[in-house]
């Protein structure tokens, strides 16, 4: 691997940008791996990146129906935090955004993290309330997190309605100045060059059809473009866990829903933070470009269709126009769905399986881009020790026999 | 938005309605005699299928009945609905 820098910036342009290496080779899948890694999202790539850098396992595939990052990664709001409420998730998350802060570096990629904080509004008594109890929660797990009430909030956003006539009034809002927002693709990008370069098969244009075991342990997975033996098989299939499951015998505690996300024509810079509001569904940011980023809430039916419903969208636009009125003769320019995994209380999975050797990382419901680096981090410690890390042994699957449910519907954000 | 065929009302659009997720679904009639797993498979497991899916339907905003619906979750045609 090349490593970037301003000088091969210089020394490419000079050279007509003829002599750019390929960020990662295209080779054939081989017979047979130490672990294959269904799934070539970040969370995949980022899997099979800490695999090799972490624990020293090189022969890795990664296998991807589509291309890199053409699922869910390239399909969220590409916001990053780490302020919720229970503590198993506040240090899941946290984990992620000490990863996030030194990442681009770490990748020689730049991922474009930018912390520019991200407000959670509080429209009603109970909302202010929750807000209170949420960063109180933070504090305590050591995360940065404040209670600012509407008069800093209109002076950080002056576009944000917080007049008293306002039809969600904005009665204060919880605010973490770590959080922000990162470039989605360049993420997988980001770790799917760096893992190539540390020996891992990307593979694109190859969809598993089945998993193959063998007496209650799996033996390798069969493929579009043919069989491969494998040690150990590590799926993570956002919006597709079910059906992957399916073809090991298992059920999973998961609904897939169609979720939206929108983009505006650019603008002039408008909106220098993230403004989330759970109460009325509404997330935005302005990408370096200068479109408007808005998210949606999720259908509320099963969905497999990468497309949501046109009610979903007028709901969300009429939200985020009563919050930012002067929004209101902005034209859209994209609209487009993604499926998200939904799991009962909103947390992930990232867990052994009854089948040996064969590993999930699904559930990450309408969460998942802010956890890329540390879910592949923590997959990647249970699937080289074959045991959790104390970070993520919380969220087994075996938390749904137990009954220990991570209730994170309200830190969540988007209503599911 | 999609058109739903209420099996008393007829046809209505989406947003009358309301989803009740995976239909035939039925409550153990002695939870006590289950394991752990076993329970946890009723109270959470789901098919999810890709694919033809059997499911609950609320007509909330009409006659607010429940029925079953047949519903493809790719490209979301209703084949049928019925009364439950």
């Amino acid at each position: 691997m090349k490593k970037y820098s301003a000088l091969s910036l210089v020394r490419n342009a000079l050279g007509h940008n003829r002599h750019w290496q390929p960020a990662w080779r295209k080779p054939a899948p081989k017979q047979e791996y130490d672990v294959v890694v269904v799934g070539g999202g970040g969370h995949g790539l980022a899997t099979a990146y800490y695999l090799a850098k972490e624990h020293g396992i090189r022969n890795v595939a990664v296998l991807e129906k589509g291309w890199v990052g053409g699922g869910n990664t390239g399909r969220n709001t590409t916001i990053v935090r780490s302020n919720y409420l229970w503590t198993e998730a506040s240090l899941l998350y946290e984990k992620s955004m000490q990863l996030w802060e030194g990442l681009s570096q770490e990748l020689n990629y730049n991922v474009m993290f930018s912390q520019r904080g991200v407000y959670n509004l509080g429209h009603n008594l109970q909302d202010m309330r929750d807000i209170e109890r949420r960063v109180s929660a933070n504090r305590l797990n050591g995360i940065d997190a404040e209670v600012v009430g509407p008069a800093e909030i209109s002076k950080a956003i002056p576009l944000l309605d917080t007049s008293a006539s306002a039809r969600y009034p904005v009665l204060g809002a919880s605010l973490q100045r770590r959080a922000g927002v990162a470039r989605h693709d360049a993420v997988a990008w980001g770790f799917a060059r760096a893992a190539d370069a540390l020996g891992v098969d990307i593979i694109e244009q190859c969809e598993v059809t089945g998993i193959r075991r063998n007496g209650g342990r799996v033996v390798g997975v069969e493929t579009t473009r043919g069989n491969v033996v494998a040690n150990k098989v590590a799926v993570v299939v956002a919006g597709h866990a079910s059906v992957l499951a399916e073809m090991a015998g298992m059920r999973l505690p998961i609904e897939s829903h169609p979720l939206q996300a929108f983009v505006s024509e650019p603008l002039k810079p408008a909106l220098d933070t993230v403004v989330m509001s759970g109460a009325v569904h509404g997330y935005i940011s302005q990408s370096d470009k200068g479109e408007l980023v808005i998210g949606a809430g999720i259908d509320a039916y099963n969905g497999y269709g990468q497309r949501g419903s046109f009610q979903t969208i007028e709901h969300t636009m009429e939200a985020i126009v009563a919050l930012f009125p002067s929004f209101s003769r902005v034209r859209m320019l994209r609209q487009w769905g993604g499926i998200v995994d939904v799991c009962p209380d909103a947390c992930p999975i990232i867990s052994k399986t009854p089948v040996d050797g064969l590993y999930f990382n699904c559930g990450w419901g309408t969460g998942g881009f802010k956890a890329t680096p540390g879910s592949g981090w923590a997959f990647a410690h249970t699937i080289a020790r074959d045991q959790p890390h104390e970070l993520n042994a919380p969220f087994s699957l075996q938390r749904f026999v137990s009954g220990a449910l991570i209730d994170e519907h309200g830190a969540a954000a988007v209503a599911h | 938005m999609l058109l739903i065929k209420c099996p008393w009302c007829g046809e209505r659009a989406e947003t009358e309605f309301s989803y009740g997720g995976e239909a035939g679904i039925k409550r153990p009639l002695e939870p006590d005699k289950l394991t752990d797993e076993e329970w946890a498979d009723y109270l959470f497991n789901r098919s999810n299928p890709k694919g033809a899916h059997h499911e609950l339907w609320n007509h909330a905003g009409g006659c607010r009945r429940w029925f079953e619906a047949e519903r493809d979750t790719v490209t979301y045609r209703i084949a049928v609905t019925r009364e439950l």
